[in-house]
């Protein structure tokens, strides 16, 4: 059985060395040399080039509080709570490309870890989540904030330990470094029991990664890279159906290489926003539930998908088996197990995409040499006809306030591309800042997609501040949103990590709002939340943030919007943090109902696009 | 006919790997036929045998998650004709003298033996693939059975060749 045994044939095993980067010599520790298992871990954290570490304290993990109090390399944010920690570990590794890390106690402080975690195994964000556990005699006799970390999370990790020993506290950071940043990243949480930290062993790094088990990605198959480009080189409706993939790789100059000399469409999914500039004139936007007309309709159409990086999610997809009906599908990523998860495959390309497109492209290029290059004018006449009636756009509020389209628009406008970066939470605020903001670079754009976690933003946009502390980055948030983790603006007041937060506060919970407008003939349970405009405003944004030592501003119509974003981009010094009042009507469109085919795709409410009869 | 397939799943012998495994299983919405797990030739290496109901497509897919799992270090499906594939049952039964006769009779008949013996009862144990103990059972079914307990299938690939052979490369190299 091919499959079955498709681990024991994986041409790469894992036995590499340990260091990404050169190891700092000051760390370089004499061989043997006894020290605290407390010790070894800020010590092998050294070593593995962490710089910027999240967490809080606790009893369990007190005892590696000390040295690393005493670290030189390693700086520790205390967050206000540790999903506050885990997010902003998230938020790090998707604005530096590099491993995030956070750090947190036993029982309750590791289960507040759980939702980051889980976010970070549905986007493959690489970090490395270090957890205190009771002492090893304490172990499963319900002891003082015990709880079964490895167990709980064993399901949303992509890999976990317990530690005991304090010999094995170097090999497993070693090891939850390397397995979080190869092949698929994701995250590793490291469980090591107070008694560990507390006793001392011999310090000894490993100098190779020994995981027999495990395998960072397979060497793509010749023969599937050039069939792709045979059908790449002969189809006449041909989409570049680009996820997530090609950011976590790094591969967005291979994808550019391969989108020119294709001359076929594109479509970037949520978490692929940025991996080709919206600029291209290639660049169809984003396909989905909320994606452009142009995007879905061109996959629809489509005779030819190539989805690099993308995991053919239900929010792209719709109804999976309407989906794309007419096209041959080419699906390459790194992970084999995403190859005919969902959508079945006639050409599956297993590997890095960076590898992918070097070869990829080149093969291209040959077939063009032999056939030349396919006509797609037909295609493209009528995908620009759908550009042309269908772009993106909105309707004015009936209320008087602002359009929260307008507000995200203009923070697209005012902001440089190349020097800023934007987070956001989840819900309609999410979907307006992935359509009408303009991404021209790769991790620009941080999101919770997967798991879709209201309250990502803000201690997001905290972590990706350190990471990139010259970029602006700004946070684009609900009112719903920012009530669950605003808390961390303290971290952000006291450490000195000027983030600017806009929140887009239509008082309500407004994407559940929407459905509830659409499906639940308007009964609005329970998503009222009194924070805008003629309510009670409690919360007031503006003094909260001025609470927690930031500066409070606050806009309430169009007017005033390019103006207050102007004083809120000439603050560096301070977090920031807009109230944008806006009406609480707004709804994203286009939209595919759940579960519904994209072809029901809808324009704007009730306005179905007309499709070529011929075609439909 | 079922979708029965028997999978052997090579793992690293470390705590918790089987509930690694059996998680991902239920996790992914498969049900577990069977299973049984145990030491193998290597200290290093433990061997899990899974019995599961499913259609090929989701096999495939379950078996590319299990070799998602770190500790795993191989897996390979073993066909019911290509392997040997073993249960072992241990069943209690209540019979006086007068009933001895016929139930050792059927002992007899399917190679099992009594392990226990008692005034008023027997344990039998018998050792086959999952279709000879079901024999057994309904054979024995108008007697008066206490209780029945069933090992998981075990299976091993007939010839010569070892499937261990190559996952401990990687373990010791």
């Amino acid at each position: 059985m091919t499959q079955a045994q498709a681990k024991s044939q994986a041409p790469q095993r894992t036995a590499a060395t340990t260091s990404p980067r050169p190891v700092d010599p000051r760390g370089v520790t004499r061989p043997g040399e006894t020290m605290t298992g407390a010790q070894a871990l800020v010590r092998s954290l050294e070593l593995a080039g962490v710089k910027d570490i999240f967490g809080i304290p606790g009893g369990a993990i007190l005892p590696a509080y000390d040295p690393l109090m005493d670290s030189t390399t390693v700086r520790h944010i205390l967050t206000r709570h540790e999903q506050g920690a885990g997010h902003a570990a998230q938020g790090y590794a998707h604005a530096t490309g590099r491993t995030g890390a956070c750090i947190v106690t036993s029982g309750p402080g590791a289960t507040n870890l759980v939702t980051p975690i889980a976010d970070a195994n549905m986007d493959s964000i690489p970090m490395v989540a270090i957890t205190g556990q009771v002492a090893a005699s304490h172990i499963g006799t319900d002891a003082f904030q015990e709880a079964d970390i490895v167990g709980i999370t064993a399901p949303i990790t992509k890999h976990n330990m317990l530690i005991k020993d304090p010999a094995d506290i170097a090999p497993a950071i070693a090891q939850a470094f390397y397995i979080a940043s190869h092949g698929r990243p994701g995250p590793v949480l490291v469980d090591i029991a107070k008694s560990a930290l507390q006793s001392s062993a011999p310090f000894a790094w490993p100098e190779r990664i020994e995981l027999p088990g495990f395998n960072s990605g397979a060497k793509p198959h010749a023969k599937t890279v050039h069939e792709a480009a045979r059908l790449l080189a002969t189809a006449r409706r041909p989409v570049l159906y680009v996820g997530g993939g090609i950011i976590r790789a790094g591969a967005s100059e291979g994808l550019r290489q391969l989108v020119d000399l294709s001359g076929a469409p594109v479509v970037t999914t949520l978490m692929a926003r940025g991996a080709l500039p919206d600029s291209h004139p290639q660049h169809l936007g984003m396909p989905g539930m909320h994606g452009t007309v142009p995007a879905v309709a061109a996959l629809q159409k489509a005779d030819l998908v190539v989805s690099l990086g993308a995991r053919f999610d239900d929010r792209v997809t719709g109804k999976l088996d309407s989906f794309a009906q007419h096209a041959t599908t080419v699906h390459a990523d790194i992970d084999p197990a995403e190859i005919g998860k969902n959508r079945a495959v006639d050409v599956p390309i297993v590997g890095d995409l960076k590898d992918i497109l070097r070869n990829l492209v080149p093969a291209l290029h040959e077939e063009h040499r032999k056939h030349g290059k396919p006509d797609l004018e037909a295609w493209w006449v009528q995908i620009n006809d759908w550009r042309a009636t269908y772009p993106l756009g909105y309707a004015a509020t009936h209320d008087g306030l602002s359009s929260p389209q307008h507000v995200i628009q203009r923070l697209g406008a005012l902001n440089d591309p190349q020097s800023t970066l934007f987070t956001s939470g989840v819900g309609q605020h999410q979907m307006w800042a992935s359509q009408f903001i303009k991404y021209e670079r790769p991790n620009t754009w941080i999101n919770s997609g997967g798991l879709g976690t209201m309250g990502f933003s803000v201690p997001a946009a905290m972590g990706a501040k350190v990471g990139q502390p010259d970029q602006t980055v700004w946070a684009i948030d609900g009112d719903g949103c920012f009530q669950m983790t605003n808390q961390e603006l303290v971290t952000c007041a006291l450490n000195e990590i000027p983030i600017k937060v806009a929140v887009i506060n239509n008082s309500s919970l407004g994407m559940v709002r929407q459905w509830q407008t659409l499906f639940y003939e308007g009964r609005y349970s329970h998503t009222d939340l009194h924070t805008g405009h003629g309510t009670r405003r409690v919360p007031d944004f503006v003094k909260l943030a001025e609470a927690m030592g930031c500066v409070g501003l606050r806009c309430e119509s169009d007017a005033e919007v390019d103006a207050t974003i102007k004083r809120a981009n000439e603050i560096d010094d301070q977090p920031v943090v807009v109230d944008f009042t806006v009406s609480k009507d707004a709804m994203v469109w286009p939209m595919v109902n759940a579960g519904v085919s994209n072809d029901e795709i809808q324009y704007a409410r009730g306005v179905a696009p007309e499709w070529d009869r011929e075609e439909a | 006919m079922s979708n029965k397939h028997t999978l052997s799943v090579l793992v690293e012998n470390k705590p918790g790997v089987l509930a690694r495994v059996a998680g991902l299983f239920s996790r992914r919405a498969f049900n577990i036929h069977s299973l049984a797990v145990g030491p193998t030739e290597h200290p290093e290496i433990s061997r899990i045998t899974v019995v599961v109901d499913v259609e090929d497509l989701p096999l495939e897919q379950v078996t590319k998650q299990l070799n998602k799992l770190v500790n795993v270090l191989k897996i390979v499906e073993l066909d019911a004709v290509k392997s040997v594939q073993r249960e072992l049952l241990l069943v209690k039964v209540r019979c006086d003298s007068r009933q001895r006769a016929e139930v050792l009779q059927i002992v007899d008949l399917f190679r099992a033996h009594v392990v226990d013996v008692a005034p008023d009862s027997l344990v039998i144990e018998a050792i086959g693939n999952p279709d000879k103990l079901e024999a057994l059972l309904s054979a024995l079914a108008p007697h008066d059975l206490r209780e029945i307990v069933q090992s998981g299938t075990v299976a091993i690939g007939r010839g010569a060749r070892s499937i261990t052979e190559r996952a401990l490369d990687r373990v010791i190299a």
